[in-house]
């Protein structure tokens, strides 16, 4: 008896899910993040990939590390082939830096717009095609209604978005994901003096239907490495 | 098909654009003057200055004897070219070659054009009605050879068309002038009594060839239709070009819109069928009021799909002003491009770069953002980092060298790098303090230095020391130092930021 209960309420969960416009990733187009325990994080413990996630920048130094994360991700939405859409008003990115996070730097197309409201418009337009794998866009502020309409878009077409919002101005927003990515001082490899590997401070404020929580990840040998909460003791452990 | 061919003749082109200018002028007798061995030569008179027996070639003293009131305008040079190039471009709405005839002429290539307006009479009454409510007294004449139209516009008295092959019975009667012939060889004929061409015309050529020369036997063969003759077109004909004239002069959006989706559905249809896209488009809008208002579109790579160029298309239309209305849409292709046929998605891949989906969502954001705006980068084997990408020409183009990962960059890199102020302690070590914008950081880890030589082929100036350095905040960036470690203020500067 209990047991059926059991069954209805998990499909009645599994039902919510697909009426707020989740889809759960059917087996032979599922990727691995190698995230770890991040995408436990997440329903059904898998990253949402044709959604829209949010990171928040407050500075440069944050847009670089932010940068960086996305660019991690890029490289699996990108594993197989496609191309990818960066939308901002100036470019800061410098491409050749995207190959050390495994990312093609030439299949990343950049658009650069004068007025903010373009941005937006140029990516509900690359949302809507279906021909990329990511489209990533930098915006100083963004409403709800704006953000409702991406998600809209990402609904029909399954491309995964991302959006840099500056921390300051921040609103209400329909979007899967709210992330904040900070730089952590590296630990040296090998006791080698120098800098280590890229170190960040990942923070999931919001996640819809899941767990938000705050990690240590590495990017490391183009993976990713994450360290448990007990990370003080220097306890490493592989993901994926 | 046989060639049809209009000459339009401007009978006082000068006075008559004078008159228009100054309406004060018209129906009066003036001059237009200029000086030649030390006298005021007449090169131009007005229709009432003639009618009192003033014509060009008098002198203006004598002018001056036969009407008192005489008015004089010194003559512009190349006046009547430029003229004729006004009223030329303004006739491209009839037919897509016309050409200029100096002194005061203008030949049409009307071949497939006339039935557009409901056949050649009303097509000549349409232009010539339309030359003369602008003030020019125009005549025009329509025959299968330029030769022949040039003649009948000039000296013709029955009738301004001539049917094919007529031109022969049309000309026989026109004194040896029409046929476009030197001042000696017309004096020649007229001594010899040779006074119409039917006189000369069955002459056998060798006769003709040894008394005139070779040139009467030219004009005779190109007036005839024996030889062709080419006239140059004051605007390069388009290949690819599709013409859609209106009934009623349009004035709104919709009328636009059908009328940009009948031109495309026409050139597509023929493109497609020679394998080919556009590139590039360009709609002109010639409107009643005599203005041409033109939207171009283009593309990442050959199109001929119909709702995708409309959608391009479709952003422009609000910056079309129709005005008083739109007479006549052309819509030209003047970059067109072999495209491959289309590869069935086979694969659960993203098609990447090659997809089609993708070329056209770029294409839509060209048409707003401007296509600048769009930018993909190739390596270029530079190590100085702003040489070391470029701006992609196209979306195909391949790589020309691989990507360098051995050399950590920072993700973000600032356009322009920015001076810092620093504490070194030791020369060619890193930094131990930096201040960027009004924030001090403090250095705890530090990778370098990495020399880069200015390369000296190309730019003058100082080499870079680049140091990765970590703060304690655990922010990583990208410093140089410009030049030799200096005692007395070695400048610093702050060029990226790590992730």
């Amino acid at each position: 008896m209990s047991d059926t209960r059991q069954n209805i309420i998990s499909k009645l969960q599994k039902d919510i899910l697909l009426w707020e416009g989740f889809r759960p990733p059917s087996s032979d187009t599922a990727e691995t993040f190698g995230l770890g325990p991040v995408e436990a994080a997440f329903p059904n413990g898998v990253f949402p990939t044709g959604a829209i996630h949010e990171l928040l920048t407050e500075d440069i130094s944050q847009a670089a590390a932010s940068g960086g994360f996305v660019a991690a991700l890029l490289s699996v939405l990108m594993r197989r082939g496609g191309a990818c859409l960066w939308i901002g008003m100036a470019q800061t990115v410098f491409p050749p830096a995207l190959k050390t996070f495994g990312v093609e730097p030439h299949r990343v197309i950049f658009v650069n717009v004068l007025h903010e409201k373009d941005v937006l418009w140029a990516m509900e337009e690359a949302l809507k095609c279906t021909g990329l794998a990511a489209v990533i866009a930098e915006v100083r502020s963004m409403d709800f209604k704006q953000s409702r309409r991406l998600q809209l878009a990402v609904e029909q077409s399954r491309v995964t978005g991302f959006i840099l919002l500056d921390a300051g101005q921040l609103g209400n927003t329909a979007c899967t994901a709210r992330w904040r990515i900070t730089s952590l001082p590296s630990e040296p490899i090998d006791d080698l003096p120098g800098l280590g590997h890229p170190r960040w401070q990942v923070d999931l404020l919001r996640v819809r239907n899941g767990k938000p929580g705050s990690w240590v990840m590495e990017w490391a040998d183009e993976k990713f490495i994450s360290y448990t909460p007990a990370l003080q003791q220097g306890i490493l452990i592989q993901a994926g | 098909m046989q060639k049809r061919f209009m000459c339009i003749w401007f009978r006082h082109l000068l006075t008559d654009w004078l008159a228009i200018r100054h309406p004060e002028l018209k129906d009066t007798a003036f001059v237009i003057a200029a000086p030649e061995r030390g006298r005021m030569i007449i090169t131009a008179a007005s229709l009432p200055a003639e009618q009192q027996g003033i014509h060009t070639g008098m002198t203006v003293a004598d002018a001056r004897a036969v009407s008192t009131n005489l008015k004089v305008f010194d003559a512009e040079e190349g006046k009547a070219a430029k003229l004729l190039r006004m009223l030329g471009l303004r006739c491209i709405r009839y037919s897509p070659i016309v050409a200029i005839d100096l002194p005061a002429g203008l030949m049409i290539d009307i071949t497939g054009c006339a039935h557009l307006w409901g056949g050649e009479r009303a097509y000549l009454k349409e232009i010539i009605l339309k030359l003369r409510a602008k003030g020019f007294d125009a005549r025009g004449a329509i025959a299968d050879t330029v030769g022949a139209a040039w003649a009948v516009a000039r000296f013709g008295k029955v009738s301004p068309i001539i049917a094919g092959n007529a031109q022969a019975s049309a000309i026989s009667s026109m004194p040896p002038a029409a046929l476009r012939l030197e001042a000696e060889v017309q004096e020649l004929l007229r001594k010899l009594g040779l006074n119409t061409i039917g006189s000369f015309m069955q002459m056998p050529a060798s006769v003709l060839r040894r008394r005139f020369g070779n040139s009467i036997l030219t004009r005779l063969r190109q007036a005839l239709g024996f030889e062709d003759e080419r006239i140059i077109p004051l605007v390069p004909p388009v290949m690819h070009q599709e013409r859609l004239p209106c009934l009623e002069p349009i004035k709104t959006a919709t009328g636009i819109e059908i009328a940009i989706q009948q031109l495309l559905a026409q050139l597509c249809s023929q493109l497609q069928s020679e394998g080919r896209g556009i590139r590039k488009a360009i709609l002109k809008c010639y409107r009643v009021d005599g203005k041409m208002v033109q939207a171009g579109i283009s593309t990442n790579r050959g199109s001929y799909s119909v709702s995708h160029l409309f959608n391009l298309f479709g952003l422009q239309i609000s910056k079309i002003e129709p005005a008083l209305g739109i007479e006549l849409f052309i819509l030209e292709a003047p970059k067109v491009e072999e495209i491959d046929p289309l590869q069935e998605q086979l694969w659960a891949n993203k098609p990447g770069l090659q997809d089609n989906s993708l070329a056209e969502l770029l294409d839509k954001l060209a048409g707003k953002v401007g296509a600048n705006a769009i930018s993909r980068y190739l390596p270029v084997e530079h190590y100085w980092p702003e040489r070391s990408v470029r701006r992609a020409a196209t979306l195909q183009e391949p790589l020309p060298t691989n990507w360098r990962a051995n050399r950590l960059r920072p993700v973000r890199l600032l356009a322009r790098p920015e001076t810092i102020e620093v504490m070194a302690l030791i020369p060619d070590y890193p930094p131990k303090i930096f201040i960027y914008r009004n924030k001090r950081h403090t250095i705890q880890k530090a990778d370098g230095p990495e020399r880069i030589e200015r390369e000296w082929w190309l730019d003058q100036g100082e080499h870079r020391d680049y140091y990765t350095v970590e703060d304690t905040d655990g922010c990583r960036y990208w410093l140089f130092r410009s030049g030799h470690f200096d005692s007395d203020g070695t400048q610093w500067y702050i060029h990226g930021f790590f992730a």
